[in-house]
């Protein structure tokens, strides 16, 4: 029994040892793979990853240049970057976002919809960015987060730079706001320009300055840690801010102009006549920017895009109303100037007027002005007379002229979303309304009606064209530009195009627009009366819809929306025009009388300066 | 082939070769080993060193790790202590123990990292499966030894069960590290028991086959891992964000590394997991190859001195069960430089002995302390 044990003992040993070998040869097997794949990992490839580490610890990190500032054309600050401090979640350090928000809320107050634009924003954002769930976080709401912070990973607090519109409504229209950039804005910009930036002009100035306004990313490189915060700043080009822009706006005429609107919806455009600034340029109802900036909830904006006042539509651009009487004056331009008429020109107004061959009668809005010339035709805003000339002149022949004062085409302002309105020829309407032209269609033309519109700014360059005699220009809105250096870049008057009459042309026009508003039988003459400075203006009144008549012969009562609107353009001083300007009052007859306390206030706003200065 | 053993336990024993006496040095009084301890020092400094860089100059980690370090030596000291015929005596109680303790955890332990390991004791946690890491082996070993040479099949099997059931438990948890190196000790043990190559070779091929079955059992992050280890840059900054910072880290360390505390990737927290599992990459990205080298260098003096020991084993128990611990120890640290540097799976291993943390460093300890009583309690006069 022992020997056996004694043998399988040594063969034991044996085995045991050959095993033992066995290992020892995978040990040294294992052990030269691992050698070989340092040597192939810190030798053979050593520069790669050296290089793999340098690019994970130094980061380029874009810096958002400072936008340009907007000031009105005194300096008055009209848009400003206000630093705000806002809550924030980088997407990807989140595993459950939903969860993390609901979290959050406990400790701040987040409403619905900041939780609607922060996920409407995720799905839109760069992908290593911070998306901001809420903006300007009060000092009692940092504190609160402070506190908790380390249960959030992925949330931060920034600092940043948010546009704040001082003025509120009052400059909407022409400031416009900048929002979030969309989707369809990353398509159209640059994308390292703006790597930093969060925010792009939407509307007005903001988006058609842009370019001025958003000025050069920079860039530093820093060391970061893997969580991305920077441990240190190695180099550092740092970004340039956009240029400062200034209006050709009076902040004080805007302001009043836009309260003088406040109960009505219509629009006001103010021109400087030798320069083409625009002064003022109102619509109303309008709202305020700010709302737009911080990200206005669905609710928000839905109330905005569905109210029928339509507070979204800048109806001095965009709004689309029948020239109606204003345009006579200009008619009565090409008139004289062709020689169709002259001043000594009259005629019998018997209330109404008639083509050759044919029944039809086209009122006039009284009945009957006797025996009418140009300047009485264009003081009384007499119907007849201007059927009458409108047929002499024909379709072509109004519509070249209107166009040469700037109507059926866009003035090229600097403001985005303006429409053309229509100066009508046959061939547009066979293209448009699929139907023929007929005699008709000119004769109420004459009076401004049937198809032929214009926008407020267009009546309000056409009228500071009447004021320099003939020279349309283009509307300015940028008085000036500041670049970072200081440099000031200022905006020079474009002439757009010249209507060659001789003087007494101008001189008869002229004259019956201060009759308009100083001879009794004037139709603003009740509205303007004795003022203290000379304007010339013409009245007028576009019809939503034909008049009715009932049974007696009597003008039908409408409902408020499809009463007329009252239009209103004006100039003075008649002898150095200073300021033009267009009022349209939807479904009111304020015109006038909006006109009237403008150019009140406007030259006791002059009078004022100057006694300023003296002293 | 005796001859080159003679060449290694020449190199390895610089004392004497052959016969040897016990008590030699102050040390073996003890029933300490002089070049194991030597070793272990060497290997746990160079762990606190990195250690102290990787978690940023925290003297609260080193002192944490260094009273861990103080509670490995205790059992180590405890374990050299006990001779190998009281373990033998012993296992087969504390193998069911530990193999109730296995599945007390599944319904009781506690969760930490998305797994069950942990048994709450009081004053501490506990890791059953660190204890199975050495129960499996010297079960294995114990029930081997009483068999005959070579072992006949029917024991084979009883034997394989004996490392599947505590390796499927720890599985489950799920811990596949722990579970493989359990797996590896057991195998090790019936290897050098003389199991026929014809055996081996066929499980192998088995096993081969049998791989994309296993595939189906995997848990979601597992697949995960192999996934990403086949192509890393799948998920870049997911699962296969570990193993391409590590690989930045290693590769980037060059032959003398950044020097210490200097590694970018660790200090700036690209490196995920760098105190613990990842530590590896910490050392070499700051130490180099020249580093990696010499840490590869004492892990080797220790495992050969491990085989040593076990080449001089008087029995086939503590024969089986040296030899098992020293191929395992090695195991453990292949496969955690084997992930961190690219070449394995992400099975989450620490690098024993200097990984911040656990148990393992404990029952690493241990482990050397068997060793070091399987040296110190032999017979005075040995084949």
């Amino acid at each position: 029994m022992w020997g056996v044990t004694l043998k399988n003992h040594l063969k034991e040993v044996r085995l045991f040892n050959r095993r033992t070998l066995a290992f020892i040869i995978l040990i040294t097997v294992l052990t030269t793979a691992l050698v070989v794949r340092l040597f192939f990992l810190q030798i053979e490839n050593h520069e790669l990853y050296t290089a793999l580490s340098e690019k994970n610890q130094f980061d380029l990190v874009p810096l958002p240049p400072i936008r340009g500032l907007i000031y009105d054309r005194n300096g008055v600050l009209l848009a400003k970057n206000i630093p705000t401090f806002s809550l924030e979640i980088f997407p990807a350090k989140e595993a459950d976002i939903k969860q993390t928000i609901f979290e959050l809320q406990k400790i701040i107050n987040i409403s619905d919809s900041d939780i609607q634009q922060f996920y409407k924003q995720m799905s839109q954002y760069r992908r290593y960015e911070s998306i901001p769930l809420k903006f300007k976080l009060s000092e009692i709401e940092r504190a609160k987060f402070s506190v908790d912070q380390f249960r959030f990973p992925g949330a931060i607090i920034k600092a940043r730079l948010i546009r704040e519109y001082p003025m509120g409504a009052n400059f909407s229209e022409v400031v416009g706001y900048v929002g979030r950039m969309s989707d369809y804005d990353y398509e159209k910009i640059d994308r390292s320009e703006y790597a930093a930036t969060n925010f792009i002009g939407k509307v007005g100035i903001e988006r058609s300055f842009e370019a001025h306004l958003h000025g050069k990313v920079g860039y530093q490189q820093v060391e970061t840690d893997a969580s991305g915060r920077v441990v240190r700043i190695l180099k550092r080009t740092p970004p340039v801010s956009g240029n400062d822009l200034y209006l050709t706006i009076d902040s004080r005429l805007q302001k009043k102009a836009k309260a003088l609107l406040k109960d009505y919806r219509g629009a006001f455009v103010a021109i400087q006549p030798q320069t083409g600034e625009v002064l003022a340029l109102v619509t109303n109802p309008s709202y305020d920017p700010n709302a737009f900036v911080q990200g206005i909830s669905q609710k928000q904006y839905q109330e905005l895009q569905t109210s029928a006042d339509q507070p979204l539509y800048n109806r001095a651009l965009q709004g689309i109303y029948p020239l109606a009487s204003t345009v006579k004056p200009f008619i009565a331009v090409e008139g004289l100037q062709s020689k169709v008429i002259t001043a000594q020109y009259e005629i019998s107004d018997p209330g109404w007027f008639q083509l050759p061959n044919s029944s039809h009668l086209y009122h006039d809005w009284q009945r009957g002005h006797g025996v009418v010339n140009i300047y009485k035709a264009i003081m009384v805003s007499c119907d007849t007379f201007f059927y009458n000339l409108a047929a002499k002149l024909g379709i072509e022949q109004i519509s070249k002229s209107l166009n040469r004062f700037g109507f059926g085409k866009v003035t090229g302002i600097d403001l985005p979303g303006e429409r053309s309105g229509v100066v009508p020829t046959p061939e547009w309407k066979i293209r448009t309304q699929h139907a023929p032209w007929y005699l008709g269609d000119t004769v109420v033309a004459g009076i401004g009606q049937g198809y032929l519109s214009g926008t407020p700014l267009q009546m309000a360059m056409a009228t500071a064209a009447l004021a320099n005699r003939g020279e349309l220009l283009k509307p300015i809105i940028i008085h000036q530009y500041q670049r970072p250096d200081q440099q000031v870049i200022k905006s020079n008057p474009v002439l757009v195009s010249k209507i060659n009459a001789a003087p007494p042309v101008w001189d008869v026009i002229l004259n019956a627009m201060y009759a308009v508003a100083a001879k009794p039988k004037g139709t603003a003459y009740r509205v303007f009366g004795e003022v203290d400075y000379l304007v010339a203006a013409k009245t007028g009144t576009a019809q939503v819809v034909r008049t009715k008549y009932d049974k007696e012969g009597n003008k039908m009562a409408l409902p408020r929306h499809l009463q007329n609107h009252s239009l209103f353009i004006a100039f003075a001083p008649i002898n150095k025009p200073e300021v033009a300007l267009a009022v349209v009052v939807e479904n009111e007859s304020a015109a006038a009388a909006i006109a009237r306390r403008f150019l009140d206030f406007y030259f006791k706003e002059k009078k004022r300066k100057h006694k300023e200065e003296r002293s | 082939m005796r001859r080159s053993l003679k060449y290694i336990r020449n190199f390895l024993n610089p004392y004497q070769s052959g016969t040897q006496a016990p008590y030699h040095t102050w040390w073996q009084k003890f029933h300490l080993d002089g070049p194991l301890l030597a070793a272990l020092s060497t290997l746990l400094l160079l762990g606190l060193c990195i250690l102290y860089s990787a978690s940023g100059a925290n003297w609260e980690v080193i002192l944490r790790q260094l009273a861990r370090i103080g509670l490995g030596f205790g059992f180590l000291f405890i374990f050299a202590q006990i001779p190998p015929i009281k373990y033998q005596q012993w296992i087969p109680w504390i193998f069911s123990a530990g193999l109730l303790l296995l599945i007390a955890v599944l319904f009781i332990g506690h969760t930490g990292k998305g797994a069950q390991r942990w048994l709450n004791l009081g004053l501490f946690r506990f890791q059953p499966s660190e204890l199975m890491k050495l129960a499996v082996p010297m079960m294995v070993a114990a029930y081997l030894a009483e068999k005959p040479f070579p072992p006949r099949p029917i024991f084979l099997l009883f034997a394989g069960l004996l490392i599947i059931l505590p390796a499927l438990l720890i599985a489950k948890q799920p811990d596949l590290g722990t579970a493989i190196l359990i797996v590896t000790a057991g195998l090790s043990a019936l290897f050098l028991a003389g199991v026929s190559w014809r055996l081996i070779w066929g499980l192998s091929g088995l096993i081969a086959v049998s791989l994309p079955m296993l595939w189906y059992v995997m848990h979601d992050y597992q697949k995960q891992r192999v996934l990403n280890f086949l192509d890393p840059e799948r998920d870049p900054l997911g699962s296969g964000y570990h193993i391409i910072q590590s690989k930045i880290a290693i590769g980037s360390g060059g032959i003398f590394g950044k020097g210490w505390l200097h590694g970018t990737q660790t200090h700036l927290q690209f490196l995920p997991e760098h105190s613990t599992d990842f530590i590896f990459a910490v050392f070499t990205e700051e130490f180099g190859l020249i580093g990696a080298l010499t840490l590869l260098l004492v892990l080797l003096v220790l495992v050969g001195r491990s085989f040593y020991i076990s080449s001089c084993a008087q029995d086939s128990f503590t024969r089986l069960l040296a030899g098992s611990l020293a191929f395992t120890f090695f195991v453990s640290f292949f496969v955690n430089i084997g992930m961190v540097t690219g070449v394995l799976p992400v099975v989450g291993l620490p690098l024993p002995l200097i990984s911040y943390g656990g148990t393992a460093i404990v029952a690493t300890m241990a482990s050397f302390g068997i060793l070091m009583s399987i040296h110190t309690h032999r017979k005075l006069l040995s084949t």
